[in-house]
C-alpha cells in the first residue's frame, strides 16, 4: 500500500496541484478529507464555496436515499462557506475553514432547529449554542446540516427517530447504527467533510463502525457537553466522525479542552494530537480482553478483528492477553445508570416552556398528554425504567448497586492499564443489521453495545475505525481503547494502523 | 422527668416537639447556576436565561460565593464543615421548576452538626442544628383571576438558598419564634441574607409533634408551611399543638401530613397525606463534580467572621454589666450593638444607655419607621444628653420631651434645652416661692398631709410642677416640700 495519508480515496491530487481546474480531473471535493480541504483552500486552489457547492451536490443526489440529515443548512452553509472565504482572503486561515460539517442534532446550534429528532422538540430553536459548534465556529467551520439520531440519543439503528430512519450508505436496506446514524452516514455517503457525534454507550463508535468511518468517543471530561442536550450525563460524550484518523485529530484539537460552562470537563490543558500521528508503535503493548472474544460473534467480525490485531503486531506491537472480568455486568449497569439520569435530564419536557405541548384538562393532565405524545416508545421505556430505579426501596438494589458495579468496571480497565498502553477488541459483534430486524426487540438492540459501553461506564476514550468487510460487504470496525486522558496513543496506534491497510479509502457505492 | 419539668410545659401532660427547616435566601448578586442577577421586583422572566430556564443542554456551574456563604453560616452555627460534599437531583414536576427538579444536597450537605442558643425567659436555650444545605430556589406560578391561564415568572428561579434544619429541640411556639429570630439575626449579622420574611428572602417550615411529658419516644408529626412571619410560626404552632391535643384526647390519632396555615382563618388546614407525599428520587447530580471544601479555605473564613450575637450578647453582660435581657436585645441587630457600643464609648453609663434605647429610642424608630441605621440622633448625641441628665441641667422626666425633640430636628441636646428653656430649675429661691405659693391654695390638701395622708405628697410636686412647667429641679423640691410641712 503507498497511498498519500492526507487523501481518504487516494486520488493523486498532490501529485499535480490544481488538477481540477487546470487538468480538469473530475475530483469531487466532498469526497474529500479535512486536511486536504485546508491544503487546497490555503493553497488557493479550491475556494470554500466550491467546496459547499460539491457538497450540496452530493446531498441533492444522494439524500433521498440516505437521509441522513433531518435540517439542511444550505443558506447558512453558503454564509458560513462566504464568511471563511474572506477570512482566506485576507491572509489568515483556522483549522476548519470553509470545511464543511455536519452536526448530530441533539447539539444547540442558536436559530437553527435542534429536535433531537423527537416531537417533543419538533419546533425548538435554541437561542444559544452549544461549546463545541462554537469552537467550530471559532475555526469558521461550515455547518451543512443536523443528522438524524435514534430519539434523544437512546438507539442504535436511528429507527427510534420520530422523523425517519437514516439508511446506511453501505447497504440502503440495512440501519447506519445509532444514535449518531445520521452523522455516521453522513460522512460515509460523502455528504459532508466530517462530522460530530454523541457517545453515551457506543453512540459514535458502533455507527462509525457499522459505516465504515472513523469515529472518537473521548475521555468523559474531555470535550464541553455544554449545549448537548443530556440524555444520561455522566456518560455523555462528544466526539468526531470522519473519513480518516487524521480528521479525527484535527477536530480533537478544535473541540476539545476545559470549558468553564461544565463543571464536569476537565481543567486539563489539550494536546496537540496531530503530532501523534506517525508516531512508532514498536514496543507499544497492546491488551486483548479475553471476555470480548465470546461465542456469538459474527464470523468475519471475528476475522477482521484478528486479522487487525496480526497486523499490528506486524508493525512491532507487543500483543498481551489482559482481562476486563465484570464485562458481563456492564450492559445491566448501564441500563440502570443510563436510564436513571435519562429519567431525571428528561423531566423538563413537559409541554410548560418550550417544545410540543399538548391540551389537557389541568396542569397534571397536560403534562401526562404531553408527554403521552410528545415522547416516542423507547425513550418512554427509558424514562420508566430509570424513574422506577430510582424510587425509594429500589434505589440501594438498583440504583446505588450499579454505581457500585461501576466502579468495579473502572477499576477493570485501571488495571488492565497497568499491562497494557491500549486495549483493542472488535466496535460491535456484528456488522450493520437490516432495518426492522431487531426494532421490536429492545434486549438484542441494547446488546449491540456490547462491545461499547464498558467504556463509558469506565470514563475511558475510544475509538472505531474501519478493519475490514464482511462478505456481504459491510464494514466492520476495531475499537481502540486509552487511558483516561490518553487519546494520543489511541491517534498513534489508530493512524499506524490506517497507514497500513487501505480499508478507509472504500466508499460505498450509492 | 421532675416534678418542675412537668410544671414548666405549657400543655399540661403534653409536650410539644419541633424542628424547624429555615429556608434563607443567600444575598449573592448572581444565581447559584448561572451568571443572572438575583434583585427583588424586576419585570417578569427579565433575569433568566437558557441556564436558569432550563433550556435543552444546558449545564450548572456552582456560584463560588454562595458557598462561602453557606460555609459562613455554618461556622457561625458551630457546625462542621464536610470536607467532601456533593450536590444532588431533588424531582418533580411543577410549573415553576424548569428543569424538573432542584439542584439541592442530600446525603453529603456541606455543614453538619452544629447549633444555636436562644434566650427564652430569661433562661439560655442551645438549639442543635443538624445540617445546612445549598440549594436553588423556585420560580413563582401566577394565576390569572379569570381567564384559564397561568403564568410563570423564573426570575426566583435559581436564587441560592440555604436550608437550616433544626434538631427537634425545640419545645414551645415561643421559642420556635425565638429561634427565627435568632437565625435571622445571625444571617443578617454575617450578610449572607438580609432576612426579609415579606419579601421570602427568609421562609420557614415546621414539623410538630406532641408526646405525653416523660415519654422518649416522638409522636407522629405534622409538617407545617407557609408561615412567613414569627408572628405566624407562633400562631401556626399554638394552633397546630392545640390541635394534636385535641386529636389525641378525642380518642382520635394524629395522622402524619403536611399542613399549610391559613393566616386569615388562623388555622392550618391538610395540604397532602403521607401517602401522596412525593417521591422525590434524589441522586448524585452528575452535571456538578463532587465539592471539595480545603481546610484552609475554611480557616480563611472563620478568620474573617464578625462577632456573632450570642458573643456579643457574653460580652455586654460581662463587660457592661448588663442584665442578659438587654442584652439579648442589643445585640439582636449588629447596627443597633454598634449604635450601644458607641453611645457608652462616648461616655453613656452602659445601663442608663440600654434603657433610652430600649425605651425611646426604639418607640420613636418604630413610631417614624425608622431603622437604627436611619436614626436622626447620633449615639454620641443620645451620650452628651445623658450627661445634662446627671449634671442636673434637666431632669429625667424634661429629657424625654428633649430627646423627642432631638430625634425630630437631629439637634443636640444642649440647643434644644436652651431654645426651649427646658433648663432645670435648681434655684432654691425660686422652687420656694413655687412651693409656697402652691401651699397657700391648697390648705385642706396640707391638713390632710399632716394628718397622715402621706400619698398627697405626689399631689403637690405635681402642682410645684405644673406650676414651673416640670422644670424643678425634682430633688430640691422634694426637700423643700418636706421641709415645709414637716
Amino acid at each position: 500500500m503507498s497511498l498519500h495519508h492526507s487523501t481518504r480515496r487516494g486520488t493523486p491530487y498532490l501529485g499535480c496541484p490544481g488538477a481540477r481546474r487546470k487538468g480538469g480531473l473530475k475530483l469531487k471535493l466532498n469526497e474529500l478529507t479535512v486536511s486536504d480541504v485546508r491544503k487546497l483552500i490555503d493553497n488557493r486552489e479550491i475556494t470554500a464555496r466550491d467546496v459547499i457547492d460539491d457538497t450540496y451536490k452530493r446531498i441533492d443526489e444522494v439524500e433521498d436515499r440516505v437521509k441522513a440529515f433531518i435540517t439542511l443548512t444550505r443558506d447558512d452553509a453558503y454564509r458560513m462557506a462566504d464568511n471563511a472565504g474572506d477570512t482566506i482572503k485576507s491572509g489568515k486561515s483556522s483549522l476548519l475553514a470553509g470545511v464543511p460539517i455536519a452536526v448530530k442534532d441533539n447539539m444547540c446550534t442558536k436559530g437553527v432547529l435542534t429536535t433531537c429528532a423527537s416531537k417533543m422538540l419538533y419546533n425548538f430553536v435554541p437561542p444559544y449554542e452549544s461549546t463545541v459548534t462554537g469552537r467550530l465556529s471559532a475555526q469558521n467551520y461550515v455547518l451543512v446540516g443536523k443528522t438524524n439520531l435514534d430519539e434523544f440519543a437512546m438507539g442504535s439503528s436511528t429507527e427510534n427517530s420520530s422523523f425517519h430512519t437514516t439508511k446506511n450508505p453501505w447497504n440502503l436496506e440495512c440501519v447506519p447504527g445509532g444514535s449518531s446514524g445520521g452523522s455516521a452516514a453522513a460522512v460515509a455517503a460523502d455528504e459532508c467533510i466530517a462530522a460530530l457525534g454523541s457517545d453515551t454507550g457506543g453512540s459514535i463508535r458502533q455507527p462509525a463502525s457499522l459505516c465504515g468511518v472513523v469515529g472518537l468517543k473521548p475521555t468523559y471530561g474531555r470535550v464541553s457537553r455544554y449545549g448537548l442536550v443530556a440524555f444520561a450525563s455522566s456518560l455523555d460524550q462528544i466526539g468526531p466522525i470522519t473519513k480518516n484518523v487524521t480528521d479525527a485529530a484535527i477536530i480533537m484539537n478544535a473541540i476539545g479542552g476545559h470549558d468553564p460552562s461544565d463543571s464536569t470537563s476537565a481543567p486539563l490543558e489539550l494536546p496537540d494530537f496531530a503530532l501523534s500521528l506517525g508516531q512508532d508503535i514498536k514496543g507499544l503493548k497492546i491488551g486483548i480482553p479475553k471476555e470480548y472474544f465470546v461465542e456469538g460473534m459474527n464470523e468475519d467480525v471475528e476475522a477482521s478483528v484478528r486479522a487487525a490485531i496480526r497486523k499490528l503486531e506486524s508493525l512491532g506491537a507487543v500483543i498481551v492477553e489482559v482481562s476486563l472480568p465484570h464485562t458481563g455486568y456492564a450492559i445491566a449497569t448501564y441500563y440502570l445508570l443510563a436510564t436513571s439520569e435519562a429519567s431525571s435530564n428528561l423531566a423538563r419536557y413537559d409541554g410548560v416552556k418550550y417544545g410540543f405541548r399538548a391540551d389537557g384538562k389541568d396542569l397534571l393532565d397536560m403534562y401526562m398528554n404531553t408527554r403521552a405524545q410528545g415522547f416516542g416508545p423507547e425513550v418512554k421505556r427509558r424514562i420508566m425504567l430509570g424513574t422506577y430505579a430510582l424510587s425509594a426501596g429500589y434505589y440501594d438494589a438498583y440504583y446505588k448497586k450499579a454505581q457500585q458495579v461501576r466502579t468495579l468496571i473502572k477499576q477493570d480497565f485501571d488495571k488492565a492499564f497497568t499491562q497494557a498502553d491500549v486495549i483493542i477488541t472488535p466496535t460491535s459483534p456484528s456488522a450493520a443489521f437490516r432495518i426492522g430486524e431487531k426494532a421490536t426487540d429492545p434486549l438484542q438492540m441494547y446488546l449491540s453495545d456490547i462491545f461499547t459501553i464498558s467504556i463509558n461506564l469506565a470514563g475511558v476514550p475510544a475509538m472505531s475505525l474501519p478493519c475490514g468487510f464482511t462478505k456481504d460487504n459491510l464494514p466492520v470496525g476495531l475499537q481502540i481503547i486509552g487511558k483516561h486522558f490518553d487519546e494520543q496513543t489511541i491517534f498513534k496506534v489508530a493512524y499506524a494502523y490506517e497507514q497500513s491497510t487501505d480499508w478507509h479509502t472504500r466508499r460505498p457505492k450509492l | 422527668m421532675s416534678e418542675d419539668r412537668k410544671q414548666n410545659t405549657v400543655y399540661g401532660k403534653y409536650e410539644a416537639v419541633i424542628g424547624l427547616e429555615v429556608h434563607a435566601q443567600m444575598q449573592t448578586d448572581t444565581k447559584l447556576f448561572c451568571g443572572c442577577s438575583t434583585k427583588f421586583g424586576s419585570g417578569p422572566n427579565s433575569q433568566t436565561c437558557p441556564v436558569c430556564i432550563g433550556m435543552p443542554g444546558v449545564l450548572p456551574v456552582l456560584n463560588r460565593k454562595a458557598v462561602e456563604f453557606a460555609i459562613k453560616t455554618g461556622l457561625a452555627m458551630h457546625c462542621s464543615i464536610a470536607p467532601y460534599s456533593r450536590f444532588a437531583r431533588k424531582n418533580y414536576f411543577y410549573p415553576d421548576l424548569p428543569k424538573g427538579y432542584q439542584i439541592s444536597q442530600y446525603e453529603l450537605p456541606l455543614c453538619v452538626g452544629g447549633h444555636i442558643e436562644i434566650l427564652v425567659e430569661g433562661t439560655v436555650r442551645k438549639i442543635g442544628i443538624t445540617r445546612i444545605h445549598m440549594e436553588d430556589d423556585a420560580g413563582k406560578n401566577i394565576h390569572e383571576a379569570k381567564g384559564n391561564y397561568s403564568f410563570v415568572d423564573l426570575n426566583r428561579a435559581g436564587v441560592p438558598l440555604m436550608e437550616i434544619v433544626s434538631e427537634p429541640d425545640i419545645r414551645s411556639p415561643k421559642e420556635a419564634a425565638e429561634y427565627m429570630r435568632k437565625v435571622r439575626s445571625i444571617v443578617r449579622y454575617l450578610g449572607v441574607c438580609d432576612g426579609n420574611m415579606e419579601q421570602g428572602s427568609l421562609r420557614c417550615d415546621a414539623n410538630v409533634s406532641i408526646r405525653p411529658v416523660g415519654q422518649e419516644t416522638l409522636g407522629v408529626k405534622a409538617e407545617l408551611k407557609n408561615m412567613n412571619s414569627f408572628r405566624f410560626v407562633e400562631r401556626a404552632l399554638e394552633y397546630e399543638i392545640k390541635r394534636q391535643i385535641k386529636v389525641i384526647e378525642d380518642g382520635g390519632k394524629v395522622v402524619q401530613e403536611t399542613r399549610l396555615w391559613d393566616s386569615a382563618a388562623g388555622v392550618t388546614q391538610s395540604m397532602r397525606s403521607k401517602e401522596e407525599a412525593h417521591d422525590y428520587r434524589y441522586f448524585p447530580e452528575p452535571d456538578l463534580v463532587p465539592m471539595a471544601t480545603a481546610p484552609e479555605l475554611i480557616a480563611e473564613i472563620k478568620a474573617g467572621l464578625p462577632e456573632l450575637p450570642d458573643d456579643k450578647r457574653k460580652r455586654f453582660v460581662s463587660q457592661f454589666g448588663l442584665p442578659e435581657y438587654d442584652a439579648e436585645l442589643l445585640t439582636s441587630e449588629k447596627a443597633l450593638a454598634a449604635w450601644y457600643e458607641s453611645a457608652v464609648s462616648e461616655g453613656g453609663q452602659p445601663k442608663a444607655v440600654s434603657n433610652w434605647i430600649m425605651g425611646e429610642v426604639m418607640r420613636l424608630l418604630n413610631e417614624s419607621n425608622k431603622t437604627i441605621e436611619e436614626c436622626p440622633i447620633r449615639p454620641g448625641q443620645l451620650a452628651a444628653m445623658l450627661r445634662l441628665i446627671d449634671n442636673g441641667t434637666i431632669s429625667g422626666k424634661i429629657a424625654k420631651t428633649v430627646f423627642e425633640e432631638m430625634f425630630m430636628s437631629g439637634k443636640d441636646a444642649e440647643t434644644v434645652v436652651k431654645e426651649k428653656g427646658l433648663v432645670q430649675i435648681s434655684d432654691e429661691g425660686a422652687i420656694e416661692k413655687a412651693v409656697d405659693e402652691v401651699l397657700a391654695k391648697s390648705a385642706s390638701e396640707v391638713e390632710r398631709f399632716r394628718a397622715g395622708d402621706d400619698k398627697l405628697l405626689g399631689f403637690f410636686v405635681g402642682q410645684v410642677m405644673k406650676a414651673t412647667k416640670g422644670k424643678a429641679n425634682p430633688q430640691l423640691l422634694n426637700e423643700l416640700l418636706r421641709k415645709k410641712l414637716g
